[in-house]
């Protein structure tokens, strides 16, 4: 256990000198990668740990997104201080659909459509209302400074991104150790079991459900002000929120480093094959590889990649979870 | 709660407190009446064995005791306080707990992050929950097997565990489903050894068994249900010379054996 810390610390104090030496481009891929396992990390909390599987955490990131923005542009907030009430937003916007889902016992596919079809609805709204900026999406135009979280160069947004993985780490580290981790694990397990053992299972999915969309909203605002620009069609589709899932399924769900090892894996395959395939005028094949990639990682890994890893290096990291 | 005190007081002077009381308790699915007005009283520390066929009600009866069905009619009191409408967890809260028949562990837990969860029942601290986890699991002898995942459990070892966690919620009363089936007669005396030293800490025990060797062991009590009716209530030797129970359930040979 111990020596598992004392690696990560070395990976964080190479992370932490990397941007002295890659350059923009290369920081962008690791910004993507920080993001994405950022977002994994906060979707595992009710997927992972909880077992209630979300393809619709986009509406949470839009939430986010549009929230902050539009507090910055209406009441000049700066988006350190938005990107909190876009949070409780996104988790009051979860807590009506776990209402909805959890109080009348949706399960499984059922609970699914509902987060789709929220999802969508989000989507549509923000696609055809004129505040967001309807079908043209809303422009920024950056204004540098720590405050507006809006940088000229990569390496800040490098720092930022880093900060939101290494956040989302504790919460979660913190949350498997506490009785609410424990919790949200044994009805993952089995409900009627964790029920009859005094866990009530409403109230355990809400909290899981509200601090997994709080969570996967704070990144909305993050994106926003990395792109300067917002929409719907970008952060509030269904392609975003299985671009969300995918890497902690293929990292290894219900884990603390599952979604890191996942996105470390799969965004820099995706960033570079996306542009590769776009300049060679073939966009969007890097989906197919994707699609063949999750085949493969579900037929051989089906506990995730970090299963594997974890039995591979036993002998050096013990206690690796 | 001055006079709830009071009461009991008053009440334990004469006869034993009734810990769980059921009054005409039904339950329809359908046109079938799973349980058909089902009365009884379970006294405090008392071990109160529910026999009878399959499909019976047993099972039904106890999925309404602990909340998870709504009963149709009858009132459920435990230690005088109204459960219907209550939830499974409150009603674990509150001192009743129940094992599964078909037990369901948290397969992807050691058996020790298993009991640990039904330990955080009674404190929000998951040290001091893990110390009581540790203590129940060596009472039942799951000592060796604390580390492993639920999954590599066999079946006796499932039920130990679905024992352990019931009692890591430190209940009052715990209602055991067919805990010995499947069990080894050295497994199944091994496991009346334990329920007796259970019931001797002060836990009353509500059990429906179909291993008859279990319920004449430790019963003060038997009830036999059929057809979700209450066809016999007694002492165990007498209840098993009944003509009709021997006829619903036991079947004529071991009315003879018996007698």
């Amino acid at each position: 256990m111990k020596r598992l810390y004392v690696f990560l610390l070395i990976g964080l104090l190479i992370l932490l000198v990397l941007p002295k030496f890659l350059d923009s481009y290369v920081l962008g891929i690791f910004i993507m990668i920080f993001f994405y396992a950022y977002l994994g990390q906060s979707w595992n909390i009710l997927t992972g740990y909880t077992g209630v599987i979300s393809l619709g955490h986009s509406i949470y990131v839009g939430v986010g997104a549009y929230m902050t923005f539009l507090l910055t542009l209406t009441l000049g907030l700066s988006p350190w201080i938005g990107m909190w009430i876009g949070g409780i937003a996104a988790g009051l916007i979860g807590l009506v659909i776990g209402y909805f889902g959890f109080r009348f016992g949706m399960k499984g596919v059922y609970f699914v459509l509902l987060t789709i079809s929220f999802a969508e609805i989000g989507r549509l709204i923000v696609l055809h209302l004129k505040v967001f900026g309807s079908f043209q999406g809303l422009f920024i135009t950056p204004q540098f400074s720590f405050a507006n979280f809006q940088f000229k160069e990569n390496t800040p947004y490098y720092y930022i991104a880093l900060g939101y993985v290494i956040f989302s780490l504790i919460v979660v580290r913190l949350l498997e150790r506490s009785k609410i981790g424990r919790y949200l694990v044994a009805l993952r397990e089995d409900e009627d079991a964790a029920e009859s053992l005094g866990v009530d299972v409403f109230k355990y999915k809400m909290i899981a459900i509200f601090i997994s969309a709080f969570m996967t909203s704070l990144a909305g605002a993050f994106y926003t002000n990395y792109l300067y620009y917002l929409h719907p069609g970008t952060m509030m589709s269904m392609g975003f929120s299985i671009e969300i899932i995918l890497r902690p399924i293929i990292g290894g769900m219900g884990t603390v480093l599952g979604p890191v090892i996942g996105s470390f894996l799969i965004t820099p395959l995706a960033e570079l094959s996306r542009s590769y395939f776009a300049k060679a005028g073939y966009e969007g094949l890097h989906l197919v590889i994707y699609g063949f990639l999750l085949v493969a990682v579900v037929l051989f890994f089906p506990r995730g990649v970090i299963s594997y890893i974890k039995k591979a290096l036993k002998p050096v990291l013990s206690g690796l979870k | 709660m001055g006079f709830v005190i009071w009461d009991l007081e008053f009440e334990t002077g004469g006869f034993r407190l009734s810990l769980l009381e059921l009054k005409g308790v039904s339950k329809n699915f359908g046109g079938l009446k799973a349980v058909n007005q089902v009365s009884l009283d379970l006294e405090e520390g008392e071990i109160l064995g529910i026999i009878g066929p399959n499909g019976a009600g047993k099972t039904t009866l106890f999925n309404i005791i602990t909340g998870f069905y709504k009963p149709d009619g009858g009132e459920i009191r435990f230690e005088r306080e109204n459960l219907i409408g209550l939830k499974p967890h409150q009603i674990c809260h509150k001192g009743m707990v129940r094992t599964f028949q078909i037990v369901k562990p948290f397969l992807q837990l050691t058996a020790l992050e298993n009991v640990v969860i039904a330990a955080l029942n009674r404190t929000k601290n998951v040290q001091e929950a893990t110390s009581r986890a540790l203590k129940t699991i060596e009472f039942l002898g799951l000592k060796d097997k604390a580390d492993t995942l639920a999954t590599g459990l066999t079946l006796p070892h499932r039920k130990r565990l679905e024992l352990a966690r019931a009692l890591a919620t430190e209940p009052k009363l715990i209602l055991l489903d067919e805990v010995m089936a499947g069990l080894t007669p050295t497994e199944v005396d091994e496991l009346i050894r334990l329920l007796k030293e259970v019931n001797e800490k002060g836990i009353t025990i509500l059990l429906i068994e179909h291993v008859m060797r279990g319920v004449m062991a430790l019963s003060k009590r038997v009830i036999v249900l059929n057809y979700g009716e209450k066809i016999a209530e007694g002492v165990p030797e007498e209840v098993v010379k009944d003509r009709q129970v021997i006829e619903a359930y036991l079947g004529e040979e071991f009315g003879n054996a018996e007698s």
